[in-house]
């Protein structure tokens, strides 16, 4: 253990446990607003989230992902064909879906059309699924959504088969049995890196480190640290496995301005609108003041403020978390679309960079030996 | 409707303390549920003193791992095992699950009802669509053999440990705890205070009915005073807490998160 650690402290990049530190944004295809904050179109908004996608890129931003979703608050529901285009026009960053609802999709094609998208973006291509926390895909495909663990639990399964590139045999209750069957595309240089996103539920943990994938911590209210125990359960659960260790990652929302002041204005708003909305139907308590200065400060999971604020909330949870993964979830439903722009640039140019620092910084103790 | 509201006021404010002196021996826990949540109250159950086993729907060799990890002292069972020796049994399984849960398992038992009905987020299921009952009267017809009480449905399981002050904290929160039986819900309702909470008891799995989804406190984070006006105010704004009228449905409009 000693050993690894010192090769970890060691990785230029600033990352631990021998993987690469990983800074990405992701987005639901928020709504965009106009400059008066008047929500523009879907199809404005999708072409918006088109040229996020390639700032991302130019700013030095490593992963771009796209959270399906099929509301009027997020009208994003073909993340594959939007990432397509900014494959089209990138060389550098990695393109993903953040996170692809699974359960009401067929594995078959998810594969099919991010392995696509990795010939189009020259390997660039990754896969997070998961559930989200939404569940409007459910009635919209026919899915019962009291069968979500078994269409979940028999999917994953079948995509990690799929994955593995070669003819597929599988048999099973949620779609047709496969015999000996060829998947194309081929993928040029194997399986593109699959993550699990998990919200709280310890079997899907258990789960990611059987089916070899990776795992991605969605954490949106309350204390971050209170996953520390996912990230040891999942690393356990490999170890009991005789796997190798996997990356972990974190994913949260945020919102970037010059200043922690205009940040928070910018954010709270729409903030307090969304929750407003979703609070009856899933539960979550209408923010106040209070409670958003609590989840904006050290100990909360909304990343908003300046860049050094939100940098050192990163690399502080990073730590605490034992991954080597943020993704940033940026934007709000009605935010202008330059509100974005100016908070990925911010992210790429000064984040990122700060967060580094912090991480190589703390590495050097470690590998004082 | 009223008179049992101030009835249930009274009894709340006369018995706040469960000491940590308090000499009798603590109950034995049988946490039924290994997700988002039967991990949550078996952990903050341990921290509050009490032995707890924890089980799920089969081989407890499915649960070891995440028993050691998550909840460090539980132990890991067969269901019938932990409940059998126990004295409070916690129902944190999917409520879809519940369809096909075998009643005699529980019988005998103060039983906790933990769950949920919640067709925007769970699906809608047959057995609670009577919306003259609520989730937990149902839960109480099928499992007759039982003592139902109805608690810890309302907070949000990433919550539940983050929330939990001792005793007399200006802010601790208060928890609705709500049975048929005086003497099962004064035993959870130690349990709950022992936790981290102040109980706030209702006399009926009926008045239970305010602590759900779409209702006054559920997912609000509410002291104890706080707590008690919501619960007047919605009596006095809404006969729905009085009336058997099934409420209108939810629609289903919701953005994501996650």
């Amino acid at each position: 253990m000693t050993t690894t650690r010192s090769a970890e402290a060691s990785d230029p990049a600033g990352g631990v446990a021998g993987f690469p530190l990983v800074l990405g944004l992701d987005t639901f295809g928020d709504l965009s607003g106009d400059e008066n904050g008047r929500p523009q179109s879907h199809a404005q908004t999708i072409r918006n989230v088109v040229e996020e996608g390639v700032l991302a890129d130019q700013v030095g931003v490593d992963f771009f992902g796209i959270g399906e979703h099929h509301t009027d608050d997020f009208p994003m529901p073909a993340a594959d064909v939007v990432l397509s285009a900014i494959a089209a026009r990138t060389t550098r960053i990695r393109l993903g879906s953040a996170v692809t609802v699974l359960s009401s999709d067929d594995p078959v094609r998810v594969f099919q059309r991010y392995s696509t998208l990795d010939a189009i973006s020259g390997g660039r291509a990754e896969v997070i699924l998961g559930r989200g926390s939404s569940i409007e895909s459910f009635p919209l495909f026919g899915y019962d959504l009291a069968d979500y663990e078994d269409l979940f639990e028999e999917k994953t399964a079948l995509f990690a088969e799929l994955l593995k590139g070669g003819p597929v045999t599988w048999q099973g209750k949620t779609r047709a049995s496969l015999s000996n069957q060829e998947v194309v595309p081929h993928t040029e240089s194997g399986p593109f890196p699959t993550w699990i996103g998990v919200g709280g539920s310890p079997q899907s943990v258990v789960r990611a480190a059987r089916l070899g994938f990776s795992l991605m911590l969605a954490i949106i209210g309350g204390s971050p640290a209170r996953f520390a125990p996912f990230s040891q359960l999942y690393q356990q659960a490999l170890e009991q496995l005789g796997r190798d260790p996997l990356p972990v990652g974190v994913h949260s929302p945020g919102h970037l301005a010059p200043t922690d002041e205009q940040a928070r204005e910018e954010f709270w708003p729409r903030w307090l609108e969304l929750i407003r909305r979703v609070s009856k139907t899933r539960g979550f308590a209408i923010p106040t003041k209070e409670s958003f200065a609590y989840e904006t400060g050290p100990h909360g999971a909304l990343y908003v403020g300046s860049p050094e604020t939100v940098a050192q909330k990163i690399a502080a949870n990073l730590t605490a978390l034992g991954a080597t993964r943020f993704d940033l979830k940026y934007g709000m439903p009605e935010l202008p679309h330059h509100a974005l722009m100016t908070n990925i640039e911010l992210y790429g140019t000064q984040v990122i960079p700060r967060v580094r620092e912090f991480l190589a910084q703390q590495a050097i103790p470690a590998s004082g030996v | 409707m009223t008179a049992d509201l101030s009835t249930r006021r009274e009894v709340a404010t006369v018995r706040p303390l469960v000491g940590p002196a308090s000499p009798q021996r603590l109950q034995r826990i049988a946490v039924l549920g290994a997700g988002h949540v039967g991990p949550v109250i078996a952990r903050a159950s341990i921290t509050a003193g009490y032995p707890v086993s924890i089980a799920a729907s089969g081989d407890p060799e499915n649960i070891a791992l995440i028993t050691r990890v998550l909840v460090p002292g539980a132990e890991p069972g067969w269901a019938a095992d932990a409940v059998q020796n126990s004295d409070i049994v916690v129902l944190a399984i999917p409520l879809h699950k519940f369809a096909t849960f075998d009643a005699s398992l529980v019988a005998g038992k103060i039983v906790v009802d933990a769950m949920n009905y919640w067709p925007p987020i769970d699906g809608v299921q047959e057995l609670f669509e009577d919306r003259q009952f609520g989730s937990s009267e149902i839960v109480a017809q099928r499992l007759a053999g039982s003592t139902i009480v109805k608690t810890l449905n309302q907070i949000g399981y990433h919550d539940l440990e983050d929330e939990r002050r001792p005793v007399g904290s200006p802010d601790r929160l208060a928890l609705g705890v709500a049975g048929d039986d005086t003497g099962a819900v004064d035993v959870v309702s130690g349990v709950i205070e022992r936790i981290g909470y102040d109980a706030v008891r209702l006399d009926s799995l009926r008045a239970g009915r305010v602590l759900e989804p779409g209702g006054p406190v559920f997912g609000a984070s509410l002291r104890r005073t706080e707590f008690e006006a919501a619960l007047e105010a919605a009596l006095r704004a809404d006969t729905q807490w009085v009336s058997p009228a099934p409420p209108s449905p939810t629609t289903l409009q919701t953005g994501d998160l996650t």
